[in-house]
């Protein structure tokens, strides 16, 4: 339920917001959903037999770490971005646009 | 009692959530992510794992919100102060309101029965990581590396484009 909360407000904050740094933090906000989930699921149905040990914190570890790659990497796009065009919003950042 | 505490963190973590995407000020949006990222720790407590709770605390709540600051201090432009959402946003809205409405249900529908949150020692969550998980373990790391590279080639400057 509050993973499912947060990550449609994640969703709406990608969608909406006009500055990039706001578009990463919405991305870190729909992981932490992800991570609620899986946390959840692997601490209540252990004993189940549904979900294998508490493999559910292992994938868990691994997102926090690809997440914080991810953020690393877009703050120095957002950087280069921002020193080549001067802008941050993602609307007139259209070099590629088709 | 953990039910109080459930509840507590959750309105914690929403609100939180709900600021970074609603407020006008990207430093204010910063912070209420902090908030957001210290109750989601919070949850992890109360469904006794401990460890991600440290990670995320140290990892989020440190790393991951210096970087977007320092982000937002150097990106600092005069346009800040009036920083909007674009035009789309209430095609975002529905697409959001959307996937709710999809999630809640498909979780209501597909209840398991659960047991009493339990949670490994750290011992067996390391023989874990470093056994059946040790190939994904490796990726991570040169995963990382790369990444670290690669944002460093990014921000750089040349020497001839200053």
């Amino acid at each position: 339920m509050l993973s499912a909360g947060l990550f449609a407000i994640g969703l709406y904050g990608v969608l909406a917001r006009r500055s990039a740094v706001l578009i990463v933090m919405s991305i870190e906000l729909m992981l932490n959903a992800v991570n609620i989930n899986l946390i959840a699921a692997a601490s209540h149905l252990n004993g189940t037999g549904k979900f294998v040990h508490f493999d559910g914190q292992i994938i868990a570890i691994f997102v926090i770490t690809v997440a914080a790659a991810e953020v690393g990497l877009a703050l120095a796009i957002i950087l280069r971005m921002h020193r080549n065009r001067s802008t941050v919003n993602v609307d007139e950042i259209d070099l590629m646009r088709w | 009692m953990s039910w109080f505490l459930f509840i507590l963190l959750a309105v914690l973590t929403l609100g939180g959530a709900l600021g970074v995407v609603v407020t006008r000020n990207v430093v204010h949006a910063a912070l209420a992510l902090l908030v957001s990222l210290a109750a989601v720790a919070g949850v992890y407590l109360i469904l006794f794992t401990e460890f991600l709770a440290l990670v995320q605390v140290l990892i989020y709540g440190g790393a991951i919100i210096i970087v977007l600051l320092f982000a937002i201090m150097l990106t600092r432009t005069a346009e800040y102060p009036r920083i909007s959402d674009n035009r789309q946003w209430p095609l975002a809205a529905v697409a959001a309101l959307g996937l709710l409405g999809v999630l809640i249900p498909s979780f209501w529908i597909r209840r398991v029965e659960d047991t009493e949150p339990q949670s490994p020692v750290f011992t067996e969550l390391a023989n874990s990581l470093f056994t059946r998980w040790a190939i994904p373990f490796e990726v991570a790391s040169l995963v990382l590396l790369v990444a670290l590279i690669g944002a460093i080639l990014i921000a750089r400057t040349r020497r001839d484009e200053r």
